[in-house]
């Protein structure tokens, strides 16, 4: 068997989705049982079947992904419940697998999915896009390009009428519904999720009832 | 035989991974370390807080890079990307070699983010061997693979491990990352002897080893570096160290992991095996 075809065939079996009960599922990608799935190409040995030896690697590959996700939309998270967000994730990650090198991209497409899919945010739709749209600028932020700073001496030193100050080119402002800086700060100190998610619809509904949304 | 060109005639002594856990331990007390390794995904990046202590650190310490996405060992071509966002880092770090996993982990664009194992097969260890070849070219910079942890075997191998990790050392006469704790996990896994594997390695192609701890399941061993070296992993170091002589060791802690001098404390331990090995030859 060729190296290209065997990689594509174990890959779709790691990748697939676990039972709820966090196990490999019994039937294979595009249909027949996987325990004969992974026995046409896993050896079994002495203490673990064909099917056990595949399920190490399913099972870690969803718990990485999983994790990259959480740490990187805990604001999310506590909007959606945890349990929710678990199930969003499963379903966002079979829909758009990570096409980086590098785990940081994962939740790039959260946005455009999460809009092509509201029913995994349902009555909570512009809370999330606000939390979601905040937590993807601040994992572009962390990491992107900086120019040098300017300081006061700088600044005394240039007197050309031409000077334009202009931000760092990380920085993103987003024009949100929601006050939801404040949330992820809280999700962040450790306080209970469950009830910034409804303070933060409480705040919404009076700054509704006064003038426009908030930016952050 | 501790210098060599496949770790860019270096002398390294022993190193403990960069972790952010442990910067500000590292800035503000500027401990004597021979040498950190650093994850090579985590810095290639545009900018940001991680350059910017990497940029500390390369003043003051010597940096070795070791990458987890290469995936030398997937049928696919290189990602440009990375190749682009490695040599920029290659030329910040100036690392005088760098390591990556003789694994799989990509198909068609979408990755698994995991060291998948190899099919043994004389066709994998062509492609692979091809594939370490251009990365090294594009880089400049010399290379060793590392053997990876595993708990599958595929029916299509027509070797052994060790056999197609020398395979693929020889036709793209790079170096090798010796793992003597995957070593161990995978002899569990897979009832070899794991003397066997270090005694078939070519020890003049070890440019660097690695130590790490893992954990026991009642049907199999996961490689999980949350935990101290135990004794049989340092009973396969001191056999790799007589075969190859004063080798830069790197002790691997990525979960679970300790304070800074818990961690630089079990890396020091190699020194029980290195205190002389100046007449060390290949057996």
């Amino acid at each position: 068997m060729k190296l290209a075809a065997l990689q594509r065939a174990v890959a779709r079996a790691v990748m697939q989705p676990l039972t709820r009960s966090e196990r490999m599922k019994r039937s294979a990608p595009g249909g027949g049982r996987m325990s004969s799935y992974a026995a046409r190409y896993i050896k079994p040995n002495d203490r673990l079947t064909s099917f056990e030896r595949l399920e190490i690697y399913n099972r870690q590959y969803w718990l990485r992904v999983l994790a990259a996700l959480a740490e990187d939309f805990p604001g999310l998270r506590a909007v959606l419940g945890g349990q929710w967000f678990e199930s969003m994730c499963k379903a966002y990650l079979t829909e758009c697998p990570s096409r980086s090198f590098t785990l940081r991209n994962l939740g790039a497409r959260l946005e455009t999915w999460l809009r092509q899919n509201p029913s995994w945010v349902r009555d909570r739709q512009a809370l999330a896009l606000d939390m979601v749209r905040l937590e993807w600028a601040d994992v572009e932020a962390f990491d992107g390009q900086a120019r040098s700073s300017l300081r006061s001496e700088d600044l005394r030193e240039m007197q050309s009428p031409q000077l334009r100050l202009a931000l760092q080119p990380y920085v993103q402002l987003l024009e949100l519904r929601y006050p939801v800086d404040d949330l992820l700060l809280a999700v962040k100190h450790g306080d209970d999720a469950a009830d910034f998610a409804s303070n933060a619809i409480q705040e919404q509904k009076k700054t509704q009832q006064g003038p426009g949304g908030c930016e952050a | 035989m501790p210098e060599n060109k496949f770790n860019g005639f270096t002398n390294y002594g022993i190193g403990i991974g960069l972790r952010s856990q442990h910067y500000d331990h590292i800035l503000s007390r500027k401990p004597v370390v021979d040498w950190f390794e650093i994850i090579s995904e985590n810095f290639m990046i545009d900018g940001g807080r991680p350059l910017h202590i990497l940029d500390q650190i390369l003043e003051q310490y010597k940096v070795v890079q070791h990458g987890v996405s290469m995936y030398f060992g997937s049928a696919e071509k290189p990602n440009r990307e990375h190749l682009r966002r490695l040599k920029e880092l290659v030329k910040r770090t100036k690392t005088p070699w760098l390591t990556d996993h003789l694994c799989w982990g990509s198909v068609d664009g979408r990755y698994t983010h995991d060291l998948l194992p190899m099919p043994y097969t004389f066709e994998a260890a062509r492609l692979t061997a091809q594939k370490v070849r251009e990365v090294r070219d594009f880089l400049e910079v010399p290379i060793a693979v590392e053997n990876v942890s595993s708990y599958a075997e595929f029916h299509v191998s027509e070797m052994t491990e060790w056999e197609f990790l020398n395979e693929v050392a020889e036709r793209a006469d790079c170096g090798i990352l010796l793992d003597v704790n995957n070593i161990y996990v995978s002899s569990r896994n897979h009832n070899f002897d794991p003397f066997t594997y270090v005694n078939s390695v070519p020890a003049e192609r070890i440019a660097q080893i690695h130590i790490a701890g893992h954990s026991k399941f009642q049907k199999y061993i996961l490689d999980t570096h949350d935990h101290p070296v135990i004794d049989p992993v340092w009973k396969l170091y001191e056999r790799a160290i007589q075969r190859a002589g004063h080798t830069a060791t790197l002790l691997e802690w990525d979960d679970s992991i300790p304070s800074f001098q818990e961690v630089h404390r079990e890396a020091m331990k190699a020194n029980r095996f290195l205190a002389d090995t100046s007449l060390a030859v290949a057996v």
